[in-house]
This record gives C-alpha cells, structure tokens and sequence, in this order.
C-alpha cells in the first residue's frame, strides 16, 4: 500500500465541524492500535521502539524523537513509581491553532494515543493539560474521556489486560509559560510556572518529582497509526528525511487561511500558494514565520525550502509547530516586532534575566521606535539583546525563542528599522 | 466560607492528585466560577482549606491571566491581541469596543455589564481577529459583528 496522499490524521474528522463520537471512531479502525498492543505479546519496548523506527519527531515544535524521549524513563522493578504521562495541550503559541483542530474533531484519536503512549511508558497516570481558554476542547474531550471509560478503554485492567491508566483532564489558569516542560509540571503541581533547572530532565524527575513524559497533542495522534500501520509505513508518509504527515497552517492576508494535513517535508512555496492560496489581492508578500511566533522570519529567497525539521534548520528558521504567520507589504515589520516582543515580555514567568529585564527593554525600545521616537544606535543594542537571550542563558527556551523572530527581523527588514529612526515616524501610520 | 457545593467539587479534583497544593488552580477556578472573582476573603479560605499559605496561593492566583483577584463584570470579554489578530485589525476592534463600552483594556462597565481584558493567541488565527466573550469564541470579527455579539450579552 502506497501511502501518497494519506491524511491518517484528519481522515475521520466531519465537514459540519461536529466531533466522531466513539461509535464513529472505532468503526473508522480506532481503538485497534490499542487492541493490537494489548492482546499480549506486544512489549512496551516493542512499542518504544517501533515509535524510535517511525522516526517520530515532537510535534509541539522542537522536534526532538519520542522514542528516544520515551526510552529515558527507568523501566523494571526497581523503577521509581507512579509513572506520568503529560499531554501538552497548553496551544499559546501566537499563530499557531493546530492542536485545537484534532481535540475538538477526533478527541479520541488523542485519548487513543495517550493510551497507547502510556503502554510504552508503562504509566500509571495521565494528565492532559488543555489551556482554560478552550472550552469546546475542553467539552469534546471530557464525553471522549467518559465514552473510554466506559467502554474499558481507561482505568483498571485495560480490556482485560495487565494495564491500567487513569486519564484526568486539566485545565489551565493561562500563561504562555504553561508550555514549556517544566514550567509546565509546576503549573500542575499548583505553583506558578517556573521552569526548572535541567538536569534531571522530566523523564527521570519529573511531576512530584516522578519519572514525566510529556509530549505534544499532534505528536500523540500519530501514535495510533505507527502501531497500527508500522514504522516504515509512517515514514514513508514524508516527501524528506522527516517522517509522518504533518498540520501545516496559514494566517495572515493569504486568500485562503486555513489548516492542512500535508507529507512532512511540503515546501514553504507549496503550503503558502496552493494551500493557503497565495496573497490576497493587493497586498504583497514580505516574508513569513514558518512556524509561530518563536520562529526566525523566512524571505522569498528561502520559499522552495521543505518545510521540516532538518531543511528549515539549514536555512537558519525553525520549522516549529508548523504554521505559519505571513507579513505582507501593507503591515509594518517594526510593529509586527513590537508586537511579538509584547507577547514574549508579557507571558514570560521573570524567572530569568535576560526575560525579565532583557525582553521588557526590547520592547520599550520597539514601542518608541513605532512612535517615531527611535534614537541612532537602537539597532545595535537590539541586536546585542537578542543575542543575550539566547540558548545557554536561561532556564528555558522563552528569552531564546523571544530572540529568534527580532534577530532575524532585524536582518530581513534592517531598512525599514532605519526609516523609522531616521523620519523619526512610523511609514505605515 | 466556602460552600458544601464548591468543597465538593474541589475534592472531586483533589482525588486526582498526590498532594493538596496540586488543586489549587482548580479550586479557585471552581469559586471563581460561581463568585466572578476571587476575594481576599475566598483566597484565605481556599488556602485553609488546601492547608496552604494565603501568600503563597496568593502568589499562584496573581500568575495566571484566567483568575482574577479583582471583581469583573456579568461578562467577561477577552480580545486576542496577538501577533495574527493584530494584523487583520486588532488595533480597530480595540478601539471600537473601548468606544462602545466607555471602557480601556482593564476596566469594567459602569453598569457591571462587561469587563474588557487583553488576551494572547485564542488559537483562532485562520479567522482573525478574534475575541472570547465568556465561554464563547467570535471570529472573523468586524465592527457589526462586535455590535451584534455586545447585544446579546445582557
């Protein structure tokens, strides 16, 4: 079976918007990845490993390998216990609305996974942690979480077997730094969402200071499939070295903005003409953040780049959570910075320096410069601050992914930056 | 005083977890739902009730943008003020909400109707700009939208 065009993902989902129940998803094939794994014979290594085969990259934009991820956690006996799995579903990265798609329309695709997930993990509890602002995820996956209970998908001796997993929903007080990992297990632990200093990394001291994993909504949907379908099936769902399918997305003043399931490794020009249908008339294209606001800007000469992990690394961007936030000839790029350095000072936790006193700097600066008061010489310090913020410096990757979209602004748009100090206005006002 | 009805559901969540601290964000999203806000008074008993300290939850409750430590009105509108939303208009929509409601971003309507709050990236991009109002996501906004959406908020 040839797997071009396959869209495993979003095939179940309704066109009215509605979600599969869980009548409509198992006889879609759904809950069989799970049969499969529990029908005995099947180990949670032959699990980890067969992810590990699929080369399954963290969806939730850093692309690190689950199963590689997953083969962290102590196994045996002697094993610290309880034993968690996380689903990060804490979607507030600016431009990005993916995950929302597949727990509002196929919630149990995402229950199915966890189950699955939990196996190779052998976790005992699991927790999705949604943010508060998505109630009608939030509705969708509760009845998706009673229907598997019910149905003996959850709670003890899964179908019979040795397994048992209790599956709680969680939803968040709202804060940008809920997504990050250990901000993250502090959230949920109920404290403010710090992050923690690494090492210990999660999988071996992670919530309450038990063996954590923690993975992305999108990353846990392509579980079912692997187990269902096989490693070399999964891979060759992608057009390059990345495997799977992938959400791509537009926003911005395309034609048509909107979400699609498309071969990891679909160029940028592709996903942004084709898809999302190019730009609306009248407006021209400048650039793009191919994967949220965290994110180095993409130019036109870059557009034919396949969009995943390893080809928009090259290019010095990140693929990240894959969709993308176009700039067009009629929005400012200094105020489009502006913005973004907004939202970075604004959700960061103040842990850090470069956070709390780097960010907030950057952005008093990005703000005059907007209001026609930008002085000569506030380019350099900008520049010099994006570098401070970088990987290395912090406990975490907020400051680091604040500097990817300014640094690279600051490159991409350098003229219009200096237009704005030296007519001492902003051009598009 | 919290009620049997809030102590119930905060013990409901509380089985989910090892430890009483854990339910505290839930515990007060749990009294905020049925107070609007939560006090001094709620936050103290929140506190006794999980044995922690009032400061230390104090300091939780201040951290998350979706609790609220002063009084909001009947209805809470929270516009996406990030990076998508401010390209398609964000700026106007501002704007006119200010105008039609007396109100800026922070503040509430002399008569409690609606408090008017920024919030980041409601994931709704493809239909930008976008607003919460309650429990309710309004998309593809423009000024008769936002009109239209204000009149059935009573």
């Amino acid at each position: 079976m040839t797997p071009v065009g396959e869209k495993p993902l979003t095939k179940n989902m309704r066109p009215d918007g509605s979600a599969v129940g869980i009548r409509a998803y198992e006889q879609a094939g759904g809950y069989q990845a799970l049969r499969k794994v529990l029908r005995g014979g099947t180990t949670p290594k032959a699990v980890i490993d067969e992810v590990k085969e699929a080369n399954l990259r963290g969806r939730g934009g850093a692309g690190f390998p689950t199963g590689q991820k997953w083969s962290f956690v102590p196994q045996g006996k002697d094993a610290p216990n309880p034993t968690y799995l996380i689903c990060n579903a804490d979607e507030m990265e600016p431009g990005t609305f993916k995950d929302r798609l597949l727990m509002e329309r196929d919630p149990h695709q995402l229950v199915e996974g966890m189950i699955v997930s939990g196996f190779a993990i052998e976790a005992d509890v699991a927790y999705i942690f949604l943010r508060g602002e998505y109630v009608l995820a939030a509705d969708r996956i509760s009845r998706a979480l009673r229907e598997a209970y019910d149905a003996h998908y959850l709670g003890k001796n899964i179908l019979g077997s040795d397994y048992s997993l209790e599956l709680y929903l969680h939803l968040s007080g709202g804060r940008y730094m809920c997504g990050e990992e250990t901000g993250l297990l502090n959230a949920l632990e109920g404290k403010r969402a710090n992050p923690r200093s690494k090492p210990p990394f999660p999988p071996v001291v992670g919530l309450f200071g038990k063996p954590t994993v923690v993975n992305n909504v999108e990353t846990l949907c392509c579980v079912p499939h692997i187990m269902n379908h096989g490693a070399a099936w999964f891979r060759a769902l992608g057009r390059t070295q990345d495997a799977g399918t992938k959400l791509f997305g537009a926003s911005g003043k395309v034609k048509r903005p909107g979400l699609w399931e498309l071969p990891m490794g679909t160029t940028i020009r592709e996903i942004l003409e084709e898809h999302a249908g190019g730009m609306r008339d009248g407006v021209t294209f400048r650039g793009l953040l191919p994967g949220g606001a965290s994110t180095d800007f993409v130019t036109e000469e870059h557009l034919d780049t396949p969009m995943d992990f390893t080809a928009m690394t090259k290019i010095g961007s990140r693929m990240g959570t894959g969709t993308m936030i176009v700039l067009d000839d009629q929005t400012c790029p200094v105020g489009m910075t502006w913005n973004l350095t907004h939202f970075f000072a604004r959700e960061s936790c103040g842990w850090c320096t470069p956070c709390w006193s780097g960010l907030g700097w950057a952005e008093r600066i990005l703000k005059a410069m907007e209001d026609g008061q930008g002085q000569p010489g506030d380019l350099d310090k900008l520049a010099s601050q994006a570098k401070m913020w970088g990987p290395g410096a912090t406990f975490c990757a907020l400051a680091p992914g604040a500097a990817e979209p300014l640094q690279s602004a600051l490159k991409c748009f350098r003229d219009d930056f200096e237009r704005h100090i030296r007519e001492k206005r902003c051009p598009w006002r | 005083m919290l009620t049997t009805d809030e102590i119930r559901e905060i013990e409901t969540e509380a089985a989910r977890y090892p430890t009483r601290q854990a339910v505290c964000i839930d515990a007060m999203r749990i009294v905020q739902r049925r107070r609007g806000w939560v006090s001094d008074e709620s936050l103290r008993d929140i506190a006794a009730h999980l044995g922690m300290s009032v400061t230390d939850l104090d300091s939780v409750a201040t951290f998350y943008n979706l609790i609220f430590r002063r009084p909001v009105g009947r209805h809470v509108i929270m516009i996406c003020d990030s990076v998508s939303c401010w390209m398609m208009g964000y700026d106007r929509m501002r704007e006119h909400l200010g105008k039609r409601l007396g109100i800026g971003l922070g503040e509430t309507t002399r008569d409690n109707r609606f408090t008017l709050l920024p919030i980041v990236c409601l994931g709704c991009c493809d239909r930008a700009p976008a607003m919460m109002v309650d429990d309710h996501l309004h998309s593809d906004l423009d000024l008769q939208k936002i009109d239209h959406a204000l009149e059935t908020y009573r």
